[in-house]
């Protein structure tokens, strides 16, 4: 709500605000027939936008991407990728790719979410494809189960990001990321673009009612308290066995040293 | 007299006139105990092995292990409604639902990561000041009987709650029982009653977890501790101590009232563990399913050098009437662990063969007066703390920004060369300390004070050390040169070269300074 109020404020909000109405109102509609999954595209009525984010693109994206954004040596074609995949790998920092690493990093987005909106509508502009969504229209917490969500996210995806969602190593230096604190729409777009060595996950896979319930459980892992005692971190065996030598034996060893001394 | 007193006298008369227990008492409980912090770590694992017997079987009055597929309705919200095994549910149950339930099961966890841990440390002191030499052998033994049980009690005993990280380690068990050549197939076959994972495995676990095991414990724990008594506890050399005599405490009252606070000591450490961090949280981890697996599954830590062994090897499988070989499991998982077990069982006697020393030692050894030994357990130590670094390789990676691979190269490359590196450095190490030590009892204590003398060389002012400390620095005597040289005889064919050979390195020692040596520079300084 902060991050809306203060946007508002500002000189261009006016043409931003109908952009944006006009892509909520579309995504509550697809929410409301039960499909955030609604091929969004954006073609006429936004053309002002579509050529905003062109001209970002050009300036930014082209040099890797292309300048009709179908792909170079370095990087894939964007065409068809859709407005969540951008809206993915540009809100949450990975691109502009900074360095040619194992893996996209994520930085503080360069973007702000008006320029990451212009070009989602320039990039689904040339092709259809999975289309970008915002928190609010998510209802996971009204659609979602936790339990199920639980299930399906150890069954698809704790083989990477391990199994309370706190990310895990992959082979060559790639890693899955740490969920902890991942806003919901990032999740719902990293499951339907599936970035880098992420698989995707098309709705055949897992439906749009279950992608709400991993979002759910995803949440709830977030805020999940930390019963019996500290966490630990949720990696495993290897932290506790760390403390068991180091507190645990360390403790008994000083007890047994002191008592020695005691005795003398 | 007090009339308490005069019935307590005559009840004891009443019993002793039965049964000579006094004299039995008088003779043991003015048993002498030497006392040093590392004698204790054998009652930490004592005590530890307590609280696992105390706080396991209150687990048992409310686990069950049974494999039936229930569905969850417990307090836990975000498994509700998911379907499960019994033995998994009631974990949950007791974690959440039984009083005091959490706590119970952390306390068991923690003490049984702790009984393990010491398990080991006191290995390492029985290993490096050389107290399993005769007439301690079968003790030793015993020792390693215990270690190798303690690392299946508690694999097992992480197996039963059947949630997703025990599961996989299970899974990994089955593998290593296949690769077993010919039989394999058909033990885990036995082992899980059917195909993998069946309804028998938990059922079956739990009872070797409960019964088996602890009755082995307790049976080998208490001839451990009747052979302790019997041959008399080793002590440190020292003015005094010599292997005839036992230089200590009483074991009434001091060292039972010390080993009795000491018990409440390791209660209380267990019992702060398990009330202040969480361990095995297997509602985190979900039921097991085969068809899960999650990022990061480690077992716990006396498992995880298994682990990362099996992890560092490369797929090589050979296939030979019809049978499938797979050496990347069966070396790892079998054959390094078996050849490590057998090394270390059979060592004493290795040891007193290539030293020909049959005589007893009740003195122990300070660990660089034994420079060999010290340094090839020093070897062995390497290699299981790579083995171990390795099975951890996607936490460290992911927390440490390295790649998998990176480690597991280093890994591969490492378990090869660095304990071979280590040997050579700790031997040297022991021998400069050698060196420190003949210096520190010729020379005396570097004080710092310097002195000009009257033709204006400057001089620092050595400080003698105490004739205490003198004795306890040169008491030792050069393994490997007693009891004199080997035999003619014992070096002949390959046998005998390869035990002469193994005898020279073994004899490398500085000679501690002998008392003409003492003259010798008494006489040089005045
Ligand atoms: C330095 C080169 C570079 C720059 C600059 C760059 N990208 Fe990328 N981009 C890549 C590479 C490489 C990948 C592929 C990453 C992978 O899959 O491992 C990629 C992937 C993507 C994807 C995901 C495609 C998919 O299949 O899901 C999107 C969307 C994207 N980039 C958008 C952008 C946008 C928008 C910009 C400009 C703001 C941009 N990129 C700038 C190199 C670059
Ligand atoms: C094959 C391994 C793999 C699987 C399976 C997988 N992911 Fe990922 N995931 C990744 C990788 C690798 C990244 C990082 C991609 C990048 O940096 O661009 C990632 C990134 C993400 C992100 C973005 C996190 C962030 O910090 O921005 C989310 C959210 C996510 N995954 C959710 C899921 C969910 C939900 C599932 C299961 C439905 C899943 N993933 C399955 C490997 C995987
Ligand atoms: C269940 C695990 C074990 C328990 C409860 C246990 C207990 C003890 C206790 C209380 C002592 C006397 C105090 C001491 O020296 O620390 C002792 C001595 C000894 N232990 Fe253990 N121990 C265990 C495992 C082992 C292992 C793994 C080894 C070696 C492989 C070992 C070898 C020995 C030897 C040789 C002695 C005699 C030491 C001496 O007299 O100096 N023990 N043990």
């Amino acid at each position: 709500m902060k991050r809306i109020s203060s946007f508002r404020r500002q000189r261009i909000a006016g043409p931003i605000l109908v952009v944006a109405a006009l892509f909520t109102i579309a995504t509550a509609f697809g929410v409301a027939s039960a499909l955030p999954n609604a091929q969004l595209t954006i073609t006429s009525g936004t053309s002002t936008l579509v050529s905003e984010g062109k001209a970002i693109f050009l300036r930014s994206c082209s040099s890797c991407h292309g300048l009709n954004a179908e792909g170079g040596g370095i990087a894939p074609s964007l065409i068809g990728v859709g407005s969540a995949a951008v809206d993915f790998q540009v809100g949450t920092g990975r691109m502009p790719l900074a360095d040619m690493s194992q893996q996209a990093m994520q930085k503080k987005p360069l973007y702000n979410p008006q320029e990451t909106a212009a070009l989602a509508a320039y990039i689904s502009s040339l092709a259809p494809g999975p289309a970008s969504v915002i928190n609010e229209s998510l209802s996971y917490e009204r659609d979602g189960n936790a339990a199920q969500g639980g299930t399906l996210f150890r069954t698809n995806c704790a083989m990477c990001h391990n199994f309370a969602g706190q990310g895990g190593a992959l082979t060559n230096g790639k890693y899955a990321p740490s969920l902890m604190g991942v806003d919901p729409k990032y999740v719902y777009e990293a499951m339907v673009t599936g970035p880098q060595s992420m698989p995707k996950f098309t709705n055949a896979t897992i439906s749009t009612q279950e992608k709400l319930d991993i979002i759910k459980w995803l949440q709830a892992a977030n805020h999940e308290q930390n019963l019996g005692g500290a966490s630990l971190g949720r990696v495993g065996p290897v932290t506790e066995g760390l403390l068991g030598w180091v507190l645990g034996l360390g403790l008994l060893i000083g007890a047994a040293a002191w008592l020695a001394m005691k005795a003398k | 007299m007090k009339t308490s007193q005069k019935v307590a006298g005559a009840a004891a008369n009443y019993v002793d006139e039965r049964t000579g227990a006094a004299k039995w008492l008088k003779k043991n409980l003015t048993k002498v105990f030497p006392d040093h912090w590392s004698f204790m770590l054998g009652e930490i694992c004592l005590y530890s092995f307590i609280i696992l017997l105390l706080t396991g079987t209150f687990l048992t009055f409310w686990f069950d292990p049974s494999q039936r597929e229930v569905v969850y309705h417990g307090s836990y919200l975000p498994l509700s409604g998911i379907h499960m095994s019994a033995a998994y549910d009631s974990t949950l149950h007791l974690s959440f639902d039984v009083r005091g339930g959490l706590l119970m099961r952390q306390i068991h966890h923690w003490a049984a990561l702790i009984f393990m841990s010491a398990i080991v440390a006191h290995l390492f002191r029985v290993f490096f000041t050389g107290a399993y030499r005769k007439p301690r052998e079968f003790n030793w033994l015993i020792g390693v009987g215990l270690l190798t049980f303690g690392i299946v009690e508690g694999f097992l005993g992480y197996s039963l709650p059947d949630d997703l990280l025990s599961g996989t380690g299970i899974r990994i068990a089955e593998a290593i029982l296949q690769a077993i050549p010919v039989v394999g197939s058909y033990l885990a076959f036995f082992a899980f009653g059917g195909p993998f994972p069946g309804t028998a495995f938990i059922p079956r676990i739990f009872i070797v977890h409960v019964l088996l095991l602890p009755g082995l414990f307790l049976a080998l724990i208490t001839i451990h501790l009747m052979l302790v008594w019997y041959q008399k506890h080793t002590q440190y050399p020292g003015p005094g101590r010599t292997e005839k005599n036992v230089v200590g405490y009483p074991l009434m009252p001091v060292y039972m009232a010390k080993a009795g606070g000491f018990f409440f000591v390791v209660f209380g450490v267990t019992a702060f563990l398990g009330a202040v961090a969480s361990i095995n949280p297997i509602w985190l981890y979900g039921p097991y399913t085969p068809g899960q697996i999650s990022a990061g599954s480690q077992p716990d830590w006396y498992m995880g050098w298994l682990d990362g062994l099996v992890r560092a090897a490369p797929p090589l499988e050979t296939h030979a009437f019809g049978h499938t070989i797979s050496w990347n499991i069966l070396i790892p998982g079998l054959i390094i662990p078996g050849i490590l077990f057998t090394g270390m069982a059979l060592y004493p006697f290795i040891e007193s063969w290539i030293s020909g020393d049959k005589r007893e030692h009740h003195l122990l050894d300070r660990p660089r007066n034994a420079p060999n030994r010290t340094a090839l357990g020093v070897t062995a130590i390497t290699f299981i703390l790579i083995s171990l670094l390795n099975g951890g390789n996607d936490i460290i990676a992911t927390h440490f920004h390295l790649t998998i691979n990176g480690i597991m190269w280093f890994t591969r490359i490492g378990l090869f060369t660095i304990p071979p590196i280590a040997f050579v450095i700790t031997k040297r190490i022991c021998l400069s300390l050698q060196r420190a030590d003949r210096d520190l009892v010729l020379h005396g204590r570097e004080t710092g004070r310097l002195v000009m003398m009257p033709n204006g060389e400057m001089l620092e002012v050595h400080e003698p050390i105490s004739d205490a400390q003198k004795w306890t620095l040169t008491q030792h005597q050069t393994p490997g040169a007693l009891p004199a040289p080997l035999p003619a005889s014992a070096t002949v064919g390959i046998k005998g070269k390869i035990r002469a050979r193994l005898n020279r390195a073994n004899a490398v020692q500085i000679p501690a300074p002998t008392l003409s040596d003492l003259k010798e520079l008494g006489e040089a300084h005045h």
